[in-house]
Parts: C-alpha cells; sequence; structure tokens
C-alpha cells in the first residue's frame, strides 16, 4: 500500500480514458443487473415454487376443472397433511387490458398452505375468512389501482359471468406482502363460495375447480404419492395429472421457452463485448508503459511488487466501475421492479447474482492487468527499455 | 482545405491496416451491439408478421362481449345462428352464410424443445371452416374427415410439438385422434394449432352444443359496420365483432410489450455502454498517433480536416462492425423457428425471427451514430493538443 500513490498517478495520468473505461464497466455491469433480473423473471418462480408442495391437474389440460369430490378422496391417500384448491377466474379492473391473476380458492386452507408467500395481519385474515364476497389483493395490484383495505371494488371475469352481466364486487379485506423476494404480489384472491353461488348450476362449472395444491409430509415420497393419486382417477372422466408445484411451475417457464434463453445470451453478449474492449483498453494503459516498469525494475522493484502495482491500478477501475453499475442496477431493479407493469412479477436482482456480480468485476480487473503486467516481467530489462 | 481533408482521411483510413489490433477492438464491439440489436428486435418482427399473416380485413371474428381472446369467450349453439343470419355477412352460391363457428381449447402435449408438456392449441370447426380460412391448404396427408376422431395440424405445431406426423395416434384424455393431415396458412397463427372435428371435440370437452367464437366473411368490405351494429344492437346477444387485424393485433400484445420493453432497455444501456467502449478504443487510436497528429499540424494541416479524419476513421470502422454484426445476425437468427407462450391466449404461438432489412438499416444507422459519438471526442482532443507537447509525447 506503501506504492498506492504511485498508482493513484498513473490512474490519472489520461484522466479522459481513466473516466470512460469506468463508464464503459458501469454500463457493462447495470446489463448484468438486466441480464440477472430477466432470468428470475423467465423462471417464472421456479427458485420459490414449493417442493414439499403438490398440484393436480386434469390430464388433459388444465383448463378443464376437476369435479369438488376429489378433495376428499386425495385428503385421504396416506401420506397427504393438507389439502387447498383453486379456480382461474381472469380477473380485471375496468378495462380488460388490467387483467391480474385471480383465483377463486378456499380462504382457510389456501392461507394455511401458503402461510409464507401471502403475509398478512392477523385482523386482515378473520375479516378475509368470515367474508362472503371478500378478497385479499397484493400490494402491487393494491398500489397500481389504489385499492384500500374496506373498499367495495368491481371486478369483471373473463371466464366466470355473473348472470346478469355485471361485474362482480369484491371487499378488499386485506392488503398482502410476501417475505419471499421476487414473490408474485399482483395477484387478488377471493372466496370460492361467492363464486359458487353466483353461477348457475346448469352451468356444469359449479363444484369443479382447475387445480388441487396438497402438503406432504414427507417430500421424498412426492413421486410415490403423485402415482397413487393418478391411478386413483385413472380411466374416469377426470383423469388427473399429479407432481410436485416446482415441476408444474418449471414447465411452464419452459413453455415460454427459448425467448428467455435467448434474450439472456443476448445479454450475456453485450457485456461480454463491452468488457472485451474495456478490458483491452485498460491492458493498452499498461503495455505502452513497459518502458516506465524496466525503470521501475532498475531501481530495484521486485516483479511480484511491480505484479502487484499493475493488478491494483485495473482492479480500481473494475470496481470503480463494476461495483458502482451493479448498486445501481441492483437500487434502480429493486425500486422499480418490473418494467412492463405487471406481465412479468418475478423480475428481481437475486441476492446471490449479486455477489457473482462482484466476483465478476474482480476477475475483470485482475485479468486485463495480468496479462500486461506478465509480459512486461518476462522482458529482459534492456529490451524493455529499448522500446519505444 | 478539401484536399486536406482527403489528404488526411485517406492516411487515415489507409494505415487503418498498421493499427489492426485496436481497430478490431473497435469494430468487435459495434459488431457485437448490432448483432444483439437487431436479435432481440427481429423478435418482436417475428412475431409481428406471425399476427399480420393472419389477419384478413374481410373477416370478421365475433366473441361474447368482454372476452378479450377466444379462449375465454363462449357462444351457446342458438346464438351462433343468429350470428350466421346477421346482414353483411357473405353467402356462397347456394345461400349458406360464409361463417366458421369455433371451439378453441388447450390440450397437455409435449414440446420437442423441453419434452416437457406445453399447451397446444386445439381448434374445433365446421366444413364451413375452409371456405372462410380459404388460404389453408393441405400441403402432406389429407384434410379430416367430418363426423371422425381426426386431427390435423398447422406446419409450426408439426415441427415444435412431439410426434405429431401423419398418421399417429394421439390420444388426449379418453379420446384416441389420428392425424390425417398437415396444413399451411401462409404463417398465420393457425399455423400452431391442431384442428377437428367441433362436433367431435364439444362431447369431448362436455361444451353442449357451445362454441367460443364465430369468423365471418363479409359481403363487401364496408359492410363491417352494418353487420356490427346489427349484432351489438340484438338484444338476444352480448356480442363483439372486430375484423381480424385488428383482433390478432390485441392477441399479442402482452408478448409484444415484454418484448419490446426489455429489448429498449438492453438496447439503451448497449447502446450507451458502446458508446463508451467506441470512445475509448478511439482515443486508443487516436493517442498511440499524437506524434503522428502533431507532425501534420507541424507541417500546415489545420485542426479541422484533423477532426474529420479521426471522424470518417470512427465512422468507417462502424459501418464495417455495423456490416458484420446485421450479417452474423441475419445467418444466425433469420428464419430461426421457435414457439412460446402466449399469455393471452394461453396457448403457444409458432413464428420466426423475421431479420427485416428495415431492421438492418435501422442498426446500421444506430452503428453509425455510435462511432460518431464515440469518435468526436478523441477527435476534438487531437486537434487542440498543443503541437509542441503533442510532438514530444512518446
Amino acid at each position: 500500500m506503501k506504492f498506492f500513490p504511485i498508482v493513484w498517478r498513473n490512474l490519472l495520468r489520461r484522466k479522459f480514458r481513466t473516466v470512460f473505461t469506468i463508464g464503459a464497466i458501469f454500463f457493462a455491469f447495470l446489463l448484468y443487473g438486466v441480464l440477472m433480473a430477466i432470468r428470475a423473471a423467465f423462471g417464472m418462480g421456479v427458485d420459490m415454487a414449493g417442493q414439499g408442495r403438490l398440484m393436480v391437474i386434469d390430464k388433459v389440460s388444465i383448463i378443464n376443472p376437476l369435479p369438488a369430490a376429489y378433495e376428499g378422496q386425495i385428503r385421504t391417500v396416506e401420506g397427504v397433511t393438507d389439502i387447498t384448491h383453486a379456480n382461474w377466474f381472469g380477473g380485471y379492473y375496468q378495462d380488460v387490458r388490467n387483467q391480474f391473476a385471480t383465483f377463486a380458492v378456499d380462504p382457510e386452507s389456501w392461507l394455511r398452505i401458503y402461510s409464507r408467500e401471502y403475509d398478512l395481519p392477523e385482523d386482515q385474515k378473520k375479516a378475509f375468512f368470515a367474508d362472503r364476497t371478500g378478497a385479499i389483493v397484493g400490494s402491487d395490484t393494491a398500489k397500481k389501482y389504489g385499492f384500500k383495505v374496506g373498499q367495495k371494488v368491481p371486478i369483471n371475469g373473463t371466464i366466470y359471468r355473473r348472470p346478469d352481466g355485471g361485474p362482480w364486487e369484491f371487499t378488499i379485506d386485506g392488503v398482502y406482502d410476501s417475505k419471499i423476494k421476487g414473490a408474485d404480489k399482483t395477484q387478488l384472491v377471493f372466496n370460492y363460495q361467492y363464486l359458487r353461488e353466483t353461477i348457475p348450476e346448469r352451468s356444469g362449472f359449479r363444484d369443479r375447480y382447475n387445480w388441487y395444491v396438497f402438503t406432504i409430509a414427507d417430500p421424498d415420497r412426492a413421486p410415490e404419492i403423485a402415482a397413487k393419486i393418478d391411478a386413483r382417477f385413472a380411466n374416469s372422466p377426470s383423469e388427473t395429472k399429479t407432481n410436485t408445484e416446482k415441476a408444474f411451475v418449471s414447465d411452464f417457464a419452459k413453455q415460454v421457452g427459448d425467448i428467455g434463453t435467448i434474450m439472456m445470451w443476448i445479454v450475456g453478449m453485450a457485456m461480454f463485448t463491452i468488457l472485451l474492449v474495456s478490458g483491452n483498453t485498460m491492458a493498452q494503459a499498461i503495455r505502452e508503459r513497459t518502458g516506465e516498469l524496466a525503470v521501475l525494475k532498475t531501481l530495484g522493484f521486485g516483479d511480484g511488487r511491480i505484479l502487484g502495482m499493475v493488478l491494483l491500478e485495473s482492479v480500481v477501475i473494475a470496481v470503480a466501475g463494476g461495483a458502482f453499475g451493479l448498486a445501481v442496477s441492483f437500487a434502480f431493479i429493486t425500486i422499480t421492479g418490473d418494467p412492463t407493469h405487471g406481465m412479468l412479477p418475478a423480475f428481481y436482482f437475486p441476492t446471490p447474482a449479486l455477489a457473482a456480480g462482484f466476483g465478476l468485476v474482480l476477475l475483470l480487473g485482475l485479468a486485463s492487468g495480468f496479462l500486461p503486467a506478465w509480459q512486461a516481467s518476462r522482458l529482459r530489462i534492456v529490451d524493455a527499455l529499448r522500446r519505444n | 482545405m478539401l484536399s486536406q481533408i482527403v489528404a488526411v482521411t485517406s492516411v487515415n483510413i489507409r494505415s487503418i491496416r498498421a493499427r489492426l489490433g485496436s481497430s478490431s477492438v473497435a469494430v468487435i464491439g459495434i459488431a457485437g451491439v448490432v448483432l444483439v440489436f437487431v436479435a432481440v428486435l427481429s423478435i418482436a418482427e417475428g412475431v409481428n408478421a406471425t399476427m399480420k399473416a393472419s389477419g384478413d380485413p374481410n373477416t370478421v371474428l365475433v366473441l361474447r362481449a368482454g372476452s378479450d381472446t377466444e379462449m375465454t369467450s363462449g357462444l351457446g349453439g342458438d346464438q351462433v345462428r343468429i350470428i350466421q343470419d346477421a346482414p353483411g355477412v357473405a353467402r356462397d352460391a347456394s345461400g349458406t352464410p360464409l361463417t366458421s363457428p369455433e371451439l378453441f381449447v388447450v390440450v397437455d402435449h409435449p414440446l420437442k424443445r423441453s419434452g416437457s408438456a406445453a399447451n397446444v392449441p386445439l381448434r374445433g370447426v365446421t366444413p364451413e371452416a375452409f371456405k372462410v380460412h380459404d388460404r389453408l391448404k393441405i400441403v402432406e396427408g389429407r384434410n379430416l374427415e367430418f363426423g371422425r376422431n381426426e386431427v390435423i395440424a398447422g406446419r409450426a405445431a408439426a415441427r415444435q410439438f412431439v410426434g405429431l406426423t401423419v398418421g399417429t395416434p394421439l390420444k388426449w384424455g379418453e379420446n384416441t385422434w389420428t392425424l390425417v393431415g398437415i396444413f399451411d396458412e401462409g404463417g398465420a397463427v393457425s399455423e400452431s394449432e391442431l384442428w377437428c372435428d367441433v362436433k367431435v371435440l364439444q362431447p369431448a370437452y362436455r361444451r353442449g352444443n357451445s362454441y367460443q367464437s364465430v369468423y365471418a366473411k363479409l359481403a363487401s368490405p364496408d359492410a363491417f359496420q352494418q353487420m356490427k351494429d346489427s349484432l351489438t344492437s340484438n338484444p338476444q346477444l352480448t356480442v363483439s365483432a372486430m375484423r381480424a387485424p385488428e383482433y390478432y393485433g390485441s392477441q399479442t400484445e402482452v408478448l409484444q410489450t415484454i418484448i419490446r420493453t426489455i429489448g429498449g432497455i438492453i438496447a439503451i444501456l448497449m447502446g450507451v455502454g458502446a458508446v463508451f467502449g467506441a470512445v475509448i478504443t478511439m482515443y486508443t487510436a487516436v493517442a498511440s498517433r499524437t506524434r503522428e497528429i502533431a507532425t501534420l499540424r507541424a507541417l500546415g494541416f489545420g485542426s479541422l480536416p484533423v477532426v474529420i479524419s479521426v471522424l470518417a476513421e470512427a465512422a468507417f470502422l462502424s459501418v464495417i462492425g455495423g456490416l458484420i454484426g446485421g450479417a452474423v445476425a441475419w445467418a444466425a437468427f433469420d428464419g430461426y423457428e421457435t414457439a412460446t407462450m402466449n399469455f393471452q391466449s394461453f396457448s403457444q404461438i409458432a413464428f420466426a425471427f423475421a431479420v427485416t432489412p428495415k431492421l438492418l438499416g435501422l442498426a446500421l444507422f444506430y452503428a453509425l451514430v455510435m462511432g460518431l459519438v464515440g469518435g468526436l471526442l478523441p477527435a476534438i482532443r487531437a486537434a487542440r493538443l498543443p503541437v509542441v507537447t503533442a510532438l514530444r509525447e512518446l
């Protein structure tokens, strides 16, 4: 550290170049943040899906609802600890463009199974359980449309209609947040009883659920229990497909397919290009000083010390740009969240990716400084002095 | 003056070869940015092209009012008959209205690329469907025979999903279907779908005598308003009618917003990053020639020719980079077929990346701007250096 002033003077010798190199690295790591957020968004929350939770849907398609009578039968399967169900409602507020995930559920069992995902005060929970037309809504959606606790909101359903054609009216009994980072806070969840009582019986959609979610005592037994349930309903008009929630979410994410992967490759490539350019400039800055390094060697500086000084210089540049870029993208992504306003709820910057980003910053600094420093140290002083 | 500009610029451009190392870094940098720019936007262009191919303005789509997609719509058999008799609908020689009531469901079927189940759209149609969707051609096998458990698959669906070849039996739930043909509809969305007889599909999905949409051919291009008014004013119906291009335009709104928003963020961040990259590259190029430039100035060349020559070099390098990036993007991505989840119809939509000439032109322009902005500061610096100091620099 005694020689830090020399390193510092070297950085300042071409201020313009130093500033722009730092700028380029800054943008490269801003992109890195976006890349990681895209990755999380297209993963559709696979990392958050519960391992100990299984889902049951109709074998042909999730759009065919399953009979309500399956609930009791699944519950009696050995190893099943709790069960709940949900219907996809396709809700929107005022305009069909303002859609958000809306489920009709059994409030108590739903919040029991998803206790970590829906974090809301006890009194709001109680009000929701007791209210036939009650609903709870995620903080993102509540903020977007200005929904307040206690307010009655008109919500239209693209799938389930009221016989009179008007909107459904829900009372917002609670606004949930989530302890899990990147969790979907756009949903509206309401009491299935309201749906059941409102839709006409002859529609054929009464007492049918789009999916069941159940928990098991031992996650390792998931395949065996899933097979048992599917066998029980085999050869019936509603055959089932049972799998872990994680598998369903990951299958759904795979349906989005290459697009996410291609976007990630693209951003990765962009970042790599910028790093290549700035790394080259940093290396160039040192290469053109080979003569000076030879003078230092003549003065008695050892190879190790020179290498250390050069590496320190490039690491300082990399960290100045990279750490700042990571910090800004982290803050920005955390504050603004989903740039598409509700279409990619899992758009966030995962903390492990942040740590990996810092690792990458250090690697960039070391790699771009090491090669020219190593070349310089291998030169004989006489040759090095003679260059230029 | 002009001769000076020409002289210095030509020296600069010709000497690029001697500075191949640092110049190629600039070229690669800009090529990378252009590649990314073109690749991201070609996804959006591709989806757009599929939607455009689908919308014949003389076809009207009727859905239940308030439904934004066929998936969530529902029309009873009696409502369908009223819609078929609406004024403004074209009729064939025998007087039958050219309308196609359809039922749209999805079935789980494995994708080739991941092996995992995805939602394939399965559309039930009547024999009239082939008169309304008149561009549809069977390209392999034969058309389906009505009244039997037979399906035909769109070209794109056959390529994206496992086992969709002519003659293959397909089992979904209690029903087994036979795939008898592959069809083409000029790159339209329907090519991502499977089609079957609606009368077979209704009981299989417990849909009674209900449909989800009615496609109708217009008697004349301006008959739309007449038809729409008669449908929306009919008290027996609660439906909405729109021209097919309008419907298909709205179908991929979510998907397009996602691609364009993310693509926009990427392109802007990358563009600025690349300008920084270009600045340092050009700076290095100028810095390594400080003495050379000072010599020119000492010989009497003005500062403007020096500025222009540096800018010309930057522009030259960026255009080369742009061309390389565009060519690589075109070679790697144009026509690349893939499918994704269309959130609105809750089913897979296949499309091909489209690297259009417009896109390439835009990318080249973008490259040029990046190069010029990147070259400007170093150029000014080169021109403003005091000759004596510059001559002394290494």
